[in-house]
């Protein structure tokens, strides 16, 4: 996977918990909730999402990984690349 | 080897709160049941039919209202957590409602989903109290409601700092109190913010449907994320050993074992279940283990026309009251006519061309649970012809005049209910609908893997029990992973 791919990924997530948010503009530098309407609910929303569709785990202490999109790639692009292939 | 079932999770109890639970703790691949005693969902909020009629139990209106858009209110965290699309519960706005002082409501406040038409009138009604009533609102807005852990303070208190005018402040708790007050005469500041915000700040709608169409998508999205559902299975004992639930026995005498167990149906009722032969407290020794002292009766009158065709087209809910001081409090007698609520459920907005097939005046007055409870069946139903007669007229008071003849006229069938029938449809205690006065905000129990959802943990009426069940699904279990 790549970052990009990663960061479409957790979009996907993002438009699934909080359909009445416009991502088309997402900036991926800028911290997730400073562009859209996300609280400490929705967080824990994507991840619990990640290990409900991915079998990803983030251990509360790195919570703050997902601040923004690039930050996530940085943080979650490893963890898919870990994962065992798919058969 | 056990072959009994076994759970994630067991939710006692099918209203609001336990289906919200449900929703999250399936949609997260838990498997999840939920007991409920009742052959029908929705608890407090609920619909029956007679004679083929369907009437509603519970909601005048849903509080919360938001219109799209608005974002980090309690309906769009619901609706998120729950993936529910706004559309899907088609909320229709009120048109307006209004508070009523006075032996014929000469006071009047009137309010809608937009919060400038309250504050105007207040600066009409009340001139010299508007600069008060702003700084309450700058107060009520940047208070943190939803912290699980909050000091008690008294809300009286806190509104007096703002308010010289006892009527304007009577005025301001009567519907706060009426919609989510589980104490008497008072309230928590927390609370008394919390349904600020659900009533005045944000509004009042309703799906076309009502409360049918609500609890057909809760129940959907709970069948769709595989939670598990078993109806007139009500939960008899609750098995304890060393400081934890180890297993349900059913009314059937059948036994199940879950490793969380979360209850939407009080503490006291959920004690009784854990220690045979607890009676609840009513002399308040324990505060903990208390009886909410408030109830209600509720008088339902079907009509055959529109409410508007009798000049009653205007207010979709109305407060009111002509006691001095406004009392919310368990009434001397079997009822309280001096205050309550008129809920008109055809004066929504329903669009264009739409309405209710039928005329639907409802009036709700405090009530003491006792006198009901014991009276032979035949002095009971003596009882409600009797007081029933004596809310719908001291509600009328406040709407346009109508007279008796053209009333009776325009009445199909009526039906009511009384603290008796809500202890008997839902179990709840001494008929108390917000159930005890104290609150148990972080869920938790004497047993570490029970928790408390719903009236009990002390989010209240629709939208709040929904978001007691999210928020103690999250905390006790899903957040703990
Ligand atoms: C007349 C009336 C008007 C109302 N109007 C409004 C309104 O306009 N707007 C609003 O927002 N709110 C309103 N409410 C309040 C709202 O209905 C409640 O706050 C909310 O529904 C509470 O939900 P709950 O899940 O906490 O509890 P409940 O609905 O009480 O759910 C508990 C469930 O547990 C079941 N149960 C009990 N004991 C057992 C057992 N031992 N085993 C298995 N199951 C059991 C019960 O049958 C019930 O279904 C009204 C309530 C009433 C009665």
């Amino acid at each position: 996977m790549t970052k990009d791919e990663c960061k479409q990924v957790v979009l996907e997530i993002i438009a699934d918990i909080a359909p009445d948010e416009d991502l088309s503009n997402v900036k991926p530098d800028v911290r997730l909730r400073d562009q859209l309407q996300l609280d400490s609910m929705d967080f824990l929303d994507i991840v619990m999402e990640l290990r409900k569709r991915h079998s990803i785990e983030v251990p509360e202490k790195d919570y703050m990984q997902l601040a923004s999109l690039d930050s996530c790639a940085e943080y979650l692009t490893p963890k898919f690349n870990a994962l065992p292939a798919k058969s | 080897m056990n072959t009994r079932s076994h759970y994630d999770v067991a939710i006692i109890g099918a209203g609001m709160s336990g289906l919200a639970a449900g929703i999250r703790l399936a949609h997260f691949g838990k498997k999840v049941c939920i007991f409920e005693r009742h052959n029908a969902v929705g608890g407090l909020n609920s619909f029956y039919s007679i004679a083929g009629r369907k009437f509603d139990v519970g909601l005048h209106a849903m509080t919360n209202f938001v219109r799209p858009g608005v974002k980090g209110t309690p309906l769009t965290k619901l609706l998120r957590q729950l993936r529910i699309e706004r559309d899907e519960f088609a909320l229709c706005e009120q048109k307006q409602s209004r508070i009523a002082f006075g032996p014929r409501g000469e006071t009047s406040l009137r309010f809608t989903n937009d919060f400038a038409v309250l504050e105007a009138e207040v600066a009409a009604r009340f001139p010299a109290q508007i600069d008060g009533f702003r700084a309450l609102t700058a107060a009520v807005r940047s208070y943190d409601d939803v912290s699980l852990d909050a000091q008690p303070i008294s809300a009286r208190e806190v509104v007096r700092r703002h308010l010289a005018d006892p009527l304007l402040e009577d005025m301001l708790f009567c519907p706060l109190m009426y919609y989510g007050s589980a104490t008497e005469r008072d309230m928590e500041f927390g609370q008394f913010v919390i349904m600020f915000k659900a009533l005045f700040l944000e509004g009042f709608a309703r799906p076309f449907e009502g409360v049918r169409l609500v609890l057909r998508v809760l129940l959907e999205k709970y069948r769709a994320a595989g939670g598990e559902r078993r109806m007139k299975c009500g939960v008899k004992q609750i098995v304890t050993r060393e400081g934890r639930a180890t297993a349900l026995v059913l009314d059937s005498g059948e036994e199940i074992t879950a490793d969380h167990v979360i209850s939407s149906i009080g503490a006291p009722e959920t004690e009784r279940l854990c220690r045979a032969g607890f009676t609840p407290d009513r002399s308040g020794l324990n505060p903990d283990l208390q009886v909410g002292r408030l109830s209600f009766v509720e008088t339902i009158t079907i009509l055959n026309r529109q409410p508007a065709a009798l000049g009653w087209g205007s207010d979709t809910i109305i407060f009111f009251n002509d006691a001095e001081r406004f009392d919310y409090a368990r009434p001397a007698g079997r009822v309280d006519p001096r205050s309550g609520v008129i809920c008109l459920p055809n004066n929504f907005d329903f669009g264009p061309g739409r309405e209710l097939s039928e005329g639907v005046f409802r009036v709700t007055c405090l009530a003491n649970y006792d006198p009901w409870a014991a009276l032979p069946e035949e002095a009971y139903r003596a009882e409600k012809a009797r007081v029933f007669a004596e809310v719908q007229r001291s509600a009328r008071r406040f709407l346009p005049a109508v007279d008796d003849a053209t009333l009776a006229d325009a009445t199909l069938t009526t039906d009511m209910f009384t603290p008796r029938t809500i202890t008997k449809f839902t179990g709840h205690f001494g008929g108390a609908i917000y159930g005890a006065p104290v609150k148990h905000r972080q869920g938790r129990t004497a047993l570490s893997n029970l928790y408390l959802c719903g009236t009990d943990q002390g989010f209240l009426g629709i939208v709040g029990a929904m978001l007691s069940g999210i928020s103690m699904a999250n905390y006790h279990i899903l957040q703990r992973g």
